[in-house]
């Protein structure tokens, strides 16, 4: 009889969400009781709506558990372990049973995330055992050569996941082209976009797929060195980078004349970011690296015929190499039978906001943005009404409702003013403000920005006092033609995408939701009831009750009333702050 | 850039910040000395020593290897991570990252700062915490979130983050009045 495997979840997302206590009640179980089963450890398999997650894998087949806490677990190992009887209720994913959120897992297509919530990222032998390291291995044993790696790249169809979209394999052949005595690789592993965590996963999950996906790129352009930018914010996936490239270099597949490849000498070392959004520009990103401000520099020359130390630098984004080693095993064709004719190939979405199943998918090019957001995101929380999505973060844009049905690949995207970017998904409901989303953005890129050009720092900032007077009802006629004529110098005269991109969430919700600009400057209303200066609190007198309460919380003493007699508000002194709203037990305060 | 620190620093902070212990800067700069690229590890290493990057740690680390003051205080006021301030004991990292602000992460960080009466980037008067907002911690799918030390708390709620601190402080409390017995 195979032993049993208890398998539980301890990505980021597992571990705020109580993995580890899970993890230490079951050890203590295993050990107390001396109960007989195996206790490992993964990251994250996508689905942190269910974190903490906790599988099973008996004679019968593997069992998912999700929303598992301390007490749920000792039930599990007590019914499913012991006593052999699964506990169907808490089981959200098996080959056994249909569950409710079978459709998660319906039209995804792992490759990028192939062993992500399925081995352990801090052992090599887990990973060696899914196909690891096979694709350098053949390799080396088949002697393929550079120009062949980097022909089935293009083949494959590839393009950067960071964001830009740019053939892979041609970014290459750039870099093998220049002739230099060094030559590097980067791993963009910066991640800025807030509201995305696609690289964090991918690194947490299988840390050795991207180190693959590097060592191959290193080989293929002729490189000598390695760095992994990697942002500080992401504690565990540096950790857990640092153990896999210690495996790597034991078992050979760092140092010198790799895999007997003579000539072929590679170290590669984890770089940790300083905190700054801008750092994730490549330009911007090799002079951090060098220790310097981290300001981006004109391009050309690009990196691939100057970049770190003014060698010859090829920088790719984590998912982007945690494709390559999965590409040059199963061949170009089987990855570019996924996917559009110019997108190929598969994407990673990170699903947050306003979403029933928030986490990380990973799915065809070409498949519609409804199909990801209703069937495997479920729908909006609460059953509440579709808005818009925000595709891009800071450099993108917000699809609205009636576009819903774009197909996700590089150009349906960009006709919509959004950019496809690295992943972020952030979906918004009725509730969700789209002037105040736009100033959330300004205010981001704002503060991000370098400061190199001037449009950049001080356009931004105009654009930035325009939209908060907007939200604190004191937007005025002419206000969104004046953003629309910043916006537009903002990306002529800016040197990065940053600043190329920053207007892009302002113009958007400009050309979908024009009206409710207008709402803010000419009605001083908010639609989506969120900006609180636009919002007038009034008591419904059949509610109210007279139990004094609004008018004790009321910080500017606005609510007059005695006890058990209707209470009303002065509007003139009111602040909007919403405290009485909050504080009503008697659903007796309108706001509107 | 992101985290604006205010000025008004308690007094207990501001003693500790007279007489920082400068002895474990000597390795770290040994350890660098003519690398590379040094600059931004030998902030970060001075910085996990202790809590900031004190004026005399920054002559310290020019004299010892050469990098120019202007150079390093260029570098440490570009990134947000730097502090040239001390900090409390606990850093509370509220996230207003995309995901965050969509799921209303302005009503954590009100209820904090009622709670810890400090505003954003402010440190409270015993010097136990610091109030800070952050850009994205990565667990955006758990949005609200925030992270005190390496431990993120997702799914917040004005209350349940409060209710975080309280036992935070509870537990400094108790460690202080131990360490105050053994000393007796
Ligand atoms: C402001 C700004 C921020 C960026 N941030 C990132 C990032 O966090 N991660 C990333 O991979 N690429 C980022 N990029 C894109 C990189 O400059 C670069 O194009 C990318 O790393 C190339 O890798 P790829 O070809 O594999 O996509 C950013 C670009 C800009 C202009
Ligand atoms: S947006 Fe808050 S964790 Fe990402």
């Amino acid at each position: 009889m195979e032993t049993t495997k208890v398998i539980v979840g301890l990505g980021s997302c597992g571990i705020a969400a109580g993995g580890n206590k899970v993890y230490n009640k079951i050890k203590e179980m295993k050990e107390l009781e001396n109960i007989d089963f195996i206790l490992d450890k993964t990251s994250c398999v996508g689905m942190c709506f269910r974190e903490p997650l906790v599988e099973i894998i008996d004679e019968t087949g593997a069992y998912l558990y999700g929303d598992i806490d301390e007490k749920k677990a000792i039930e599990i190992i007590d019914q499913h372990v012991q006593k052999l009887t699964p506990v169907k209720e808490y089981i959200v994913h098996s080959d056994l049973y249909e569950t409710r959120d079978d459709n998660f897992f319906k039209g995804q297509v792992k490759i990028a995330l192939r062993d992500c919530g399925f081995i352990n990222p801090e052992n090599l032998d887990e990973y060696e055992a899914r196909n690891g390291y096979v694709a350098l291995k053949n390799i080396a044993e088949k002697g393929i050569s550079q120009e062949d790696i980097i022909q089935n790249v293009l083949d494959s169809g590839l393009r950067g996941r960071g964001g830009g979209g740019f053939p892979t394999g041609l970014k290459w052949r750039f870099a093998l082209n220049s002739e230099a005595d060094e030559k590097y690789v980067i791993c963009n592993a910066d991640e800025g976009d807030p509201g995305a965590f696609m690289d964090r996963s991918l690194l947490e999950g299988d840390p050795h797929a991207v180190i693959e996906g590097m060592i191959i790129a290193a080989f293929a352009i002729g490189a000598t060195g390695g760095v992994i930018y990697c942002r500080a914010e992401y504690p565990l996936a540096i950790d857990r980078l640092n153990i896999a490239l210690e495996q790597a270099r034991k078992a050979g597949y760092l140092g010198s004349d790799i895999l007997g490849i003579t000539g072929f000498n590679l170290d590669i070392y984890v770089k940790e970011g300083a905190g700054a959004f801008v750092c994730g520009e490549e330009t911007a990103l090799m002079a951090s690296v060098e220790g310097k401000r981290g300001m981006p520099n004109k391009r050309p020359p690009f990196p691939a015929e100057a970049g770190l130390w003014g060698k010859p630098t090829n920088i790719n984004n984590v998912e982007t190499f945690a494709n390559i080693p999965w590409i040059i095993v199963n061949g170009p064709d089987a990855y570019a039978a996924y996917g559009t004719e110019k997108s190929k190939g598969t994407k990673v979405f990170a699903l947050t906001g306003k979403i029933k199943n928030g986490g990380l998918v990973e799915v065809p090019m070409g498949i519609t943005i409804r199909e990801v957001i209703f069937n495997l995101g479920g729908g909006i929380q609460d059953d509440k009404r579709f808005k818009a999505v925000q595709l891009g973060g800071p450099s993108g844009g917000c699809i609205p409702e009636h576009l819903i049905d774009t197909p996700i690949d590089y150009d349906s995207v960009n006709a919509t003013g959004a950019i496809m970017g690295s992943g972020g998904m952030v979906v918004m409901d009725e509730t969700t403000c789209m002037v105040d989303m736009a100033r959330f953005f300004l205010d981001f890129t704002q503060k991000e920005s370098c400061g190199k050009c001037t449009f950049c720092r001080i356009g931004t900032k105009r654009m930035l006092e325009i939209l908060t007077r907007i939200c604190n009802a004191e937007g005025e006629e002419g206000d969104i033609e004046k953003l629309e004529e910043l916006a537009y110098h903002i990306k002529d005269a800016s040197l990065c995408g940053l600043g190329q991109t920053a207007p892009n969430p302002v113009l958007t919700t400009i050309r979908y939701f024009r009206d409710e600009y207008e709402a803010h400057i000419r009605d001083k209303k908010c639609p989506a009831k969120s900006c609180k200066k636009l919002l007038t609190y009034e008591v419904i007198p059949e509610m109210c009750t007279g139990c004094t309460v609004c008018a004790k919380n009321c910080p500017v003493d606005t609510i007059r009333g005695a006890r058990k007699e209707l209470h009303f508000i002065e509007q003139d002194k009111c602040t909007h702050c919403g405290v009485c709203f909050s504080k009503c037990k008697f659903d007796a305060i309108r706001v509107y | 850039m992101r985290i604006q620190r205010i000025d008004n620093q308690p007094e207990i902070i501001s003693e500790q910040q007279e007489n920082p212990d400068l002895s474990g800067l000597k390795p770290l700069i040994e350890k660098y000395r003519n690398k590379k690229g040094n600059l931004i590890p030998l902030l970060q290493g001075t910085q996990e020593m202790l809590g900031y990057i004190p004026e005399e740690a920054f002559k310290m680390i020019s004299e010892g290897t050469g990098i120019n003051l202007s150079d390093m205080y260029g570098v440490a006021t570009f990134y947000s991570q730097f502090r040239l301030h001390p900090v409390g004991k606990n850093i509370i990292k509220v996230c207003h990252g995309t995901a965050c602000h969509v799921q209303n992460a302005s009503v954590i960080t009100d209820a904090l700062e009622e709670t810890l009466k400090v505003c954003d980037g402010e440190t409270t008067e015993d010097g136990l915490f610091t109030l800070e907002s952050v850009a994205c911690l990565g667990c955006c799918s758990l949005a609200p979130v925030m992270m005190i030390g390496d431990e993120t708390y997702g799914k917040l709620t004005s209350k349940s983050a409060v209710k975080v601190i309280r036992e935070i402080r509870i537990q400094e409390k108790k460690e202080q009045a131990e360490s105050s017995i053994k000393k007796d």
